[in-house]
């Protein structure tokens, strides 16, 4: 596991068909801690998975420093908003690419889908499956990695209610059984607040915390920090 | 397997209807310059008995073969660079586009007055008149290239060879089938021409020496010939490798 610190300088979005160049972050700073599940929280469009990315290091093109507590190369699971499997290759070989190859990880793979109700589809295409099903495949895939950080951006947008309602219940179970840093982007209120142990609430742009609230107690090493609005 | 001989029995009745137009117009013609299909299979058979027609076809094929798989992985080569790097594409690009209009001809001529008649001149001339066509088709085919698997590939950390192999490369997939598909047709024709202008041998010498004859019947029994080996190409390695590609579709 893995806390990390996120200090942007400086982000901004470039100038574009007339709009001129605008500040996506300035002087930006989040502090997760090792083991804890932060939701963060905004409108639509505000750079929310730009943070991800940054954090991922799908975007390097800002200035400041990402700084992971548990080493400098953690291994990180990314749930996109879209599920993002290869479509030609199984369910299985979906979740089984990211890893090792070695007996160990191929038996963690197959009792996770199981565990997650794919074990019929372990060796069908991502395409003849359900949008649920697939999103569930991609959280196999996250976790079957055992990650350090896991990063989520909105996994359960566009599913009913009902479906999401299981996913949740799921990730809850399986972080429970595992634990593991998350960061969760949502603009879902009452997910933040169901699924993490401190929330925050951006607002912007440029981006900044307008509200960083412990809502119950972290289950990971270090507590998250409780305070008020902070820049 | 149903359906495989569901498709040979449609192409066998729609060859058999084009037999039959060219039997009657051939009854009808009474000409040596339109011989029967009888006329020509007897050629055929004769280009058989003395040996011409396998030694003809096979050199015919082995520049094929040749070309081809040179255009191919040249033109792939091209084609991905290309389409990675917008700056290679500015200074490339352009040269792409004049050898793709070069007419075939030209760039054949060209090489035998350069290299001199011999055999690596011709299947270079071949292989660079079919070049750019592949680097066009791959070129589009990695520009289409996802951006979101390749990202997720990166974040996964899948390395050089995973993301190649299982991110990268089905993809191109489509872009490879419809490069050689169009390939093989145009290679193919081009090594006629190339044997007709510089070559002592293979089907396109010998369609130049029936033409000095006005055998007909012997150039439509070359043509035949040619023409069944690119289909039981096209039948028998193309589809099916399509095929096997393309199963992970819904």
């Amino acid at each position: 596991m893995t806390g990390v610190t996120v200090h942007i300088r400086a982000k901004t979005f470039p100038a574009q068909s007339g709009a001129p160049e605008r500040a996506l972050y300035r002087d930006f700073l989040l502090e997760v801690a090792d083991g804890s599940f932060v939701a963060v929280l905004g409108p639509s469009g505000l750079g929310k998975t730009t943070l991800l990315n940054m954090i991922a290091g799908l975007d390097r093109a800002f200035e400041g420093e990402i700084r992971f507590t548990g080493g400098a190369e953690p291994r990180i699971g990314y749930a996109f908003q879209n599920p993002r499997l290869l479509p030609w290759r199984t369910v299985l070989q979906n979740v089984l690419l990211p890893l090792d190859g070695s007996p160990a990880s191929e038996r963690r793979a197959r009792s996770l889908l199981e565990e997650m109700g794919l074990g019929d589809a372990a060796d069908v295409y991502p395409e003849r499956l359900s949008v649920g099903m697939q999103r569930r495949a991609a959280l196999a895939r996250a976790f079957a990695l055992e990650p350090d950080l896991l990063l989520m951006d909105e996994p359960f947008v566009s599913l009913d209610e009902a479906n999401a309602e299981k996913l949740r219940d799921l990730l809850a179970a399986l972080v429970a059984r595992r634990p593991t840093t998350v960061l969760f982007v949502t603009h879902d209120s009452r997910e933040a607040h169901r699924l993490a142990d401190r929330v925050v609430t951006l607002a912007g742009p440029p981006v900044r915390i307008a509200e960083d609230r412990a809502v119950r107690p972290s289950s990971g090493a270090t507590a998250g920090t409780e305070s008020g609005p902070r820049r | 397997m149903t359906g495989v001989l569901g498709r040979l029995g449609w192409s066998a009745a729609s060859l058999a209807v084009l037999a039959a137009v060219w039997w009657a117009a051939a009854a009808y013609a009474q000409s040596p310059l339109l011989p029967s299909p009888p006329q020509v299979l007897d050629a055929l058979r004769a280009a058989a008995a003395s040996g011409d027609l396998a030694l003809n076809l096979g050199a015919t094929l082995a520049r094929v073969a040749v070309s081809f798989g040179l255009a191919m992985v040249l033109g792939s080569m091209l084609g991905v660079w290309l389409g990675l790097s917008p700056t290679a594409d500015r200074l490339l690009g352009p040269w792409v586009t004049l050898f793709l209009n070069l007419p075939a001809l030209v760039i054949i001529i060209l090489a035998y007055v350069w290299f001199g008649l011999n055999e690596w001149a011709a299947i270079a001339a071949v292989a660079v008149n079919k070049v750019p066509n592949v680097a066009v088709t791959l070129r589009e085919g990695t520009v289409a290239l996802s951006r979101d698997l390749s990202e997720m590939a990166a974040v996964y950390r899948f390395g050089r060879w995973t993301t190649l192999r299982h991110v990268a490369l089905p993809q191109l997939a489509p872009f490879f089938a419809a490069a050689a598909r169009s390939g093989l047709a145009l290679v193919w024709k081009i090594v006629l021409v190339v044997e007709l202008l510089g070559r002592p041998n293979g089907v396109g010498f010998e369609l130049q020496t029936a033409f000095q004859l006005f055998d007909v019947a012997t150039i439509l029994a070359y043509a035949l010939a040619f023409g069944l080996i690119v289909q039981a190409i096209e039948i028998g390695v193309v589809q099916p490798w399509e095929r096997a590609a393309n199963r992970w579709r819904r």
